[in-house]
C-alpha cells in the first residue's frame, strides 16, 4: 500500500513540516485483530468438528482469551505507540492463535501429553511482556546505551545451558520449576541490539578503512582493529552453539551478523568474508560433528532409512505430510502429521499446517511472515538514526532467517536444524521472544512515522 | 544505507520465493511419489478408516467390521469364518489380503473410482467412498453340506452350476478363522505363526490351489476323447483290450483290481473303472487328441481366475505312449484341482460346453446400486452335445449300478465317477479318494449342480478309502442341498456309506 509522506532515500533530508495529522490507522489494526481472532476461533472449531463432530468445549474460552490478550495489546499500542504499523500486531495475533490451534489439534492425538495449555500460558506471558515493552520503552534509541550490556548478557544466556543436562542431544534448555527455558532465544534479541549498537557506532570505520584485496576496489578487507571485536564475538557465539549442538541458532546468528554488516557498511567484501567463514565453518562442523554430518546425509537422502528397512525418519515423515496436503490440504484435524512423532508440535509444526491446510494455507502462512518482515524493513527505511535502522533490519531478519532455516529444513530445501517456527511452534521462550521482537518493531515503526507528524508529541 | 536495506529486503524476498517454490515442488509435483511410498502409512490409515464392505452369501453377509478406535481403526470380522475362508480369504492389517478380499479389494475398501458418485467432486472434498458389497454365487446350504461332510478330514469340494459356471460351493478342510488375522495385535502374529506351522496347512485352499492326481475321475476326459476321436463309436461294443495291459515299449503290466475287464465295452469299463481299457484307449486316441480334449476341459489353463487365480491343472503335452497310457487314467503327471474336476463333470452335464467358473455374482455400492455383474461365458466346447449325451449315460450308470451308488438321490438323475489316486513314494501315502458327479432333479430341464470332492485321507483303514466310499456321500449331500432335497444331511462319509461303497469295488489302479 502506498504511504504518502514517507521519506526519500536520503538520511539527512530535513523532515517536511506537515500541517495535517498523519492517519494513525489504529482502527484498521483493531479490525484486523478482530478478524485474526475470529479466524483462529474458526480453526479451533474446525478441529473439533473434524475430530468429534462438535464444537470443542473450550472454544468460547479460547476465543475470549485470545481476544482479551489481543485487545490489551491493542490498547497498549493505542496508548503509547499510536503511529505504529497497523499490520504488525494482527499478524502476530493470527500466527500465535493459529499456532495454538495446531498444537491443540496435535494434542488430540497425544492424550497423555498436552502442550496447548502451557503454550497458552507462555503466549499470555509473551503478550504481557509485549505490553510492558510498549508501555515502558518510550524510545528505541535508549537501547543503544546498553550495547555492551546486551552482548555480555547474551553470552551469559548462551553459556548458561552448558551447566544443565542435555535434552535430546542439545544443551539449549534450562529447567526451572518445571518450565523449560531456552535462553538462546532471548539472546537473539540482545545480539541484534548489540550488533545494531556496535555497527551504528563503528560503521564508518568499517566501511572506509581496510586493505584492498588484489586489485578489486570493492573487495576490501577491514583492518584488524575494527574487525577484531566482531569476529571474536561471532566466534565465541558459534563456538558456544556448536558445543550446545544447536546449529539452527548458530546459522541464524551468523546470517544476522552478515546481513547487518552489509547493511551498515555496504561493503560486498563483508559478504565475501562472511561466505568464506560460513564455508569454513560448515565444512569444519560437518567434518568434526557427527550430529551435523547425519543431518546433511538425511537431507541428501531423506529416504535412506526406508531403503535400509528402518522405516521413515522424521524428515521423510515430514515430506509425506506435506505431500498428503497437496493443493488444498486435508482440512484441520484430518491429517496424520502426528506420524512424525517426536517434535511434531515444535520443529515440525509446519508439516501439520502443510498437510491440513495444503499449499494454499502454507503459502498464506509464508506470506504472513513475509509481510511481518517487510513491515520491519519498511520501518527501518523510514527511520533516520542508524541504530534504529539496523535494529529494525536485524529484528526483521531474525524472523526471516528463522522461518527460512526451519521451513527450509522441514521441507527438505536445506539440511534440517532444530529451530522453532516463530509463533507457530510449541516452545515458550520462542513465543515470548517473538512477542518482544514485535514489540520492538512496533516501537520503531511508531518512531518512524511519528517523526513526520508535526502534531505528534516528541 | 537505504540501498543496502532494500537489498536485504530483496534477499528476504528471495528466501521466501525459494520456500514457496520448494513447497510447490513437494506438495504438488512430487506429492504422488511421496503418497505412493510404501513407508507412508497414510494409505493404510485411510484404508482402515471406514468399515470394509461386506461379502454376501445367499442374501446374508458373512463378514463384518469392528471399530477398534486405534490408528488402523476398523478390523475385519467374519461370521462363520472357517466355512467361508476358502472364498473370502482374509483381510489382515499385517498380512495383506487373499482370495475375494484380495481380488475385490478396491470395491470392498472403497478405493475403486467406480464407487464415486461424482468423480471430480470426490477429488475436491477428499471424501472417501464407503466400501461396496460383493455378492457371491455361493449356495450357503451346499457350502454347509460340503463343510460338514468333510468334517475333520483333509479335503476339498467344488460345486458348479453347469449351465452358467456359477460356483455354488468351494470348501477346503482343515480350515481356519480368518478373523484371527485381522488386527495388528500379538493375537494376529501368533495365529499367523500357528497357522503357517500347522501340518494340516489350514490356509491352503485345496479346492483351487492344490492339484491332486485325479485318478479314475480323469477317465471321463479319456472317454470323451475316445468318443470324439471316433476310437469308440458304440458304448456297448468290445474295446478289444487285453487284461493285463502291457504299457507300450515297456515290460510293465497294468492290471485291474477287479475281474472282467478284458475286452469290456466302454460302458462296462467306465462303470467298473477298468484301468487297462482306458490306458489303451488313451494310447489309441493319441497324444494330440488327448491333450486337445484335456485342454478343452480346462487343463493347462494358466489364466483362469474366479476372480482370484486358480492353479493350472496339468496334462503333459510331451509323453511317450507308456506315459500317455498312465496319464489317461489320471496318473503319472496328470494333476487336477477339485475345481477343474467339477468343470469336467459340469461339461458333461451341460451338453459339452465348458463355462468359465465364477464366484462373484455382482458388486454393488453400500447403498445397493449395482456396479458390475457377471454372467455365463463359454470358454470351450469340450465335446459334441451327442458325445455329452453318451457321457451322461456312462456317468449315470456308475451311480445306478457301478462304483458310485452311494451318491444316488431318489427323485433325481445323478451321474458320477469315482477315483482313487495313489501318491507318495511307491504309493506309500494314503490314497486320495475322488468323486465327481452332477445331478438333475426329475422334471427339471437341466442338471442343477456338478460337484467334485477329494478326500486326502480318511484317518481310517486303507481299504476304506475310495471315491465311492469316502467322497461320494459328501457329493451327494452337496447335490441334495443344491436341489433343495434338505433334511437328509451329509451322512458321515467314512461310516456306513463307506463300507457299502468299498464292497462294490476298489476303483482305480
Amino acid at each position: 500500500m502506498m504511504q504518502r509522506g514517507m521519506p526519500g532515500t536520503t538520511v539527512t533530508a530535513a523532515p517536511p513540516a506537515p500541517a495535517v495529522r498523519l492517519p494513525r490507522r489504529r482502527g484498521i489494526e483493531f479490525t484486523l485483530i478482530v478478524l485474526a481472532v475470529l479466524l483462529c476461533v474458526y480453526g479451533y472449531c474446525a478441529v473439533g468438528f473434524a475430530k468429534n463432530g462438535t464444537v470443542p468445549p473450550g472454544a468460547a474460552g479460547y476465543g475470549a482469551g485470545l481476544g482479551v490478550l489481543a485487545l490489551l495489546a491493542h490498547l497498549a499500542v493505542r496508548l503509547r505507540a499510536p503511529y505504529a504499523d497497523p499490520l504488525l500486531l494482527p499478524i502476530a495475533v493470527l500466527l500465535n492463535g493459529l499456532g495454538l490451534v495446531l498444537i491443540y489439534r496435535l494434542d488430540l492425538e497425544t492424550p497423555g501429553d498436552r502442550a496447548a495449555p502451557i503454550q497458552l500460558i507462555w503466549s499470555t506471558l509473551g503478550v504481557a511482556l509485549f505490553i510492558v515493552a510498549v508501555l515502558v520503552l518510550r524510545d528505541h534509541r535508549v537501547l543503544q546505551r546498553y550495547t555492551y550490556v546486551s552482548v555480555v548478557t547474551a553470552l551469559a544466556l548462551l553459556i548458561l545451558p552448558i551447566l544443565f543436562p542435555a535434552v535430546n542431544g542439545a544443551r539449549i534448555w534450562i529447567r526451572i520449576a518445571g518450565f523449560s527455558i531456552q535462553p538462546g532465544e532471548f539472546a537473539k534479541v540482545l545480539l541484534a541490539v548489540f550488533y545494531a549498537g556496535y555497527l551504528a557506532a563503528n560503521r564508518n570505520a568499517l566501511a572506509y578503512t581496510g586493505r584492498q584485496i588484489w586489485k578489486f576496489k570493492r573487495l576490501q578487507l577491514p583492518t584488524g582493529r575494527v574487525l577484531g571485536p566482531i569476529v571474536a564475538i561471532w566466534l565465541l557465539s558459534v563456538l558456544v552453539l556448536v558445543l550446545e549442538r544447536d546449529l539452527g541458532t548458530s546459522l541464524l546468528f551468523f546470517g544476522l551478523f552478515v546481513i547487518l554488516l552489509y547493511v551498515a557498511t555496504g561493503r560486498t567484501g563483508w559478504i565475501a568474508v562472511g561466505l568464506l567463514l560460513a564455508c569454513v565453518g560448515a565444512v569444519a562442523v560437518g567434518w568434526l560433528e557427527p550430529h551435523v554430518h547425519s543431518r546433511v546425509q538425511d537431507w541428501l537422502h531423506p529416504f535412506a532409512s526406508i531403503e535400509a528397512g528402518q522405516g521413515p525418519n522424521q524428515l521423510a515423515q515430514s515430506l509425506f505430510a506435506f505431500a498428503a496436503g497437496g493443493m488444498l490440504g486435508t482440512g484441520l484435524g484430518l491429517g496424520h502429521s502426528i506420524l512424525i512423532g517426536f517434535a511434531a508440535k515444535s520443529d515440525f509444526i509446519l508439516a501439520t499446517a502443510g498437510e491440513e491446510l495444503g499449499l494454499v494455507g502454507l503459502s498464506a502462512i509464508f506470506l504472513l511472515y513475509a509481510l511481518l518482515v517487510e513491515r520491519g524493513h519498511r520501518a527501518g527505511l523510514a527511520l533516520r538514526d542508524p541504530f534504529g535502522r539496523l535494529l529494525a533490519i536485524g529484528l526483521a531478519s531474525i524472523m526471516a532467517l528463522q522461518v527460512f532455516v526451519i521451513a527450509g529444513g522441514v521441507t527438505g530445501l536445506i539440511p534440517l536444524t532444530g529451530m522453532a517456527m516463530p509463533f507457530l511452534a510449541q516452545g515458550g521462550s520462542s513465543v515470548v521472544t517473538n512477542w518482544i521482537i514485535v514489540a520492538l518493531l512496533i516501537r520503531i515503526s511508531d518512531s518512524a512515522r511519528s517523526q513526520y507528524d508535526g502534531t505528534a508529541a516528541p | 544505507m537505504t540501498k543496502y536495506i532494500r537489498r536485504a529486503t530483496v534477499l528476504c524476498a528471495l528466501l521466501l520465493v525459494a520456500l514457496l517454490v520448494n513447497a510447490t515442488r513437494i506438495q504438488l509435483f512430487q506429492a504422488q511419489s511421496y503418497d505412493d511410498n510404501p513407508a507412508n502409512r497414510r494409505r493404510t490409515i485411510a484404508r482402515y478408516d471406514q468399515p470394509r464392505g461386506d461379502i454376501v452369501v445367499g442374501g446374508g453377509t458373512v463378514t463384518g467390521s469392528k471399530d477398534t478406535g486405534e490408528l488402523l481403526r476398523h478390523e475385519r470380522t467374519y461370521r462363520n469364518g472357517p466355512l467361508y475362508a476358502p472364498v473370502t480369504g482374509f483381510a489382515s492389517q499385517l498380512y495383506g489380503t487373499t482370495f475375494l478380499e484380495n481380488a475385490e479389494d478396491a470395491i470392498l475398501s472403497g478405493t475403486d473410482p467406480i464407487l464415486a458418485p461424482l468423480p471430480l467432486w470426490g477429488d475436491m472434498t477428499r471424501a472417501q467412498n464407503p466400501g461396496g458389497t460383493v455378492v457371491t454365487t455361493l449356495n450357503p446350504a451346499a457350502q454347509q453340506a460340503a463343510f460338514k461332510g468333510l468334517g475333520s478330514r483333509r479335503g476339498a469340494v467344488a460345486a458348479i452350476e453347469p449351465s452358467t459356471g456359477r460356483i455354488l460351493a468351494l470348501v477346503s478342510t482343515p480350515s481356519y478363522d480368518p478373523g484371527e488375522l485381522s488386527g495388528t495385535g500379538s493375537g494376529a502374529t501368533q495365529a499367523w505363526a500357528r497357522l503357517n506351522g500347522d501340518a494340516g496347512k489350514p490356509m491352503l485352499n485345496r479346492a483351487i490351489r492344490q492339484t491332486y492326481p485325479p485318478g479314475s475321475t480323469f477317465k471321463v476326459v479319456t472317454a470323451a476323447a475316445a468318443l470324439e476321436a471316433g476310437v469308440v463309436n458304440d458304448l456297448d461294443t468290445s474295446t478289444a483290450s487285453p487284461d493285463p495291459y502291457r504299457l507300450p515299449g515297456t515290460t510293465t503290466r497294468l492290471t485291474n483290481e477287479i475281474k472282467g475287464c478284458e475286452d469290456a465295452s466302454l460302458r462296462e469299463a467306465f462303470e467298473w473303472s477298468c484301468n487297462t481299457v482306458f490306458a489303451k484307449l488313451g494310447v489309441d486316441v493319441g497324444l494330440a487328441d488327448m491333450t486337445h480334449t484335456a485342454a478343452d476341459f480346462g487343463f493347462n489353463d494358466r489364466t483362469l481366475k474366479i476372480p482370484f487365480s486358480v492353479v493350472p491343472s496339468n496334462f503333459d503335452t510331451r509323453l511317450d505312449n507308456a506315459q500317455l497310457a498312465l496319464s489317461s487314467i489320471g496318473q503319472f503327471d496328470t494333476r487336477a484341482t477339485p475345481l477343474q474336476m467339477a468343470m469336467v463333470s459340469a461339461a458333461v452335464a451341460g451338453g459339452g460346453s465348458v463355462k468359465a467358473p465364477y464366484l462373484v455374482e455382482r458388486t454393488t455400492t453400500k447403498g445397493g446400486a449395482t456396479l458390475s455383474t457377471n454372467g455365463p461365458s463359454t470358454v470351450h466346447q469340450a465335446m459334441n452335445p451327442t458325445t455329452a449325451l453318451l457321457m451322461r449315460e456312462l456317468m449315470t450308470d456308475v451311480v445306478t449300478e457301478g462304483t458310485g451308488t452311494s451318491a444316488a438321490i431318489p427323485g433325481a438323475t445323478v451321474g458320477g465317477k469315482t477315483g482313487t489316486a495313489q501318491h507318495g513314494l511307491d504309493n506309500s501315502g494314503l490314497p486320495y479318494a475322488w468323486f465327481i458327479s452332477w445331478a438333475q432333479a426329475d422334471g427339471s430341464m437341466e442338471p442343477a449342480v456338478a460337484v467334485a470332492v477329494v478326500v486326502e485321507d480318511a484317518a481310517a483303514n486303507r481299504g476304506d478309502i475310495s471315491g465311492g466310499g469316502d467322497a461320494a456321500p459328501i457329493a451327494k449331500a452337496v447335490m441334495e442341498a443344491v436341489l433343495g432335497f434338505g433334511g437328509r444331511g451329509a451322512g458321515g462319509g467314512g461310516g456306513g456309506g463307506g463300507g457299502g461303497g468299498g464292497a462294490r469295488g476298489v476303483p482305480g489302479r
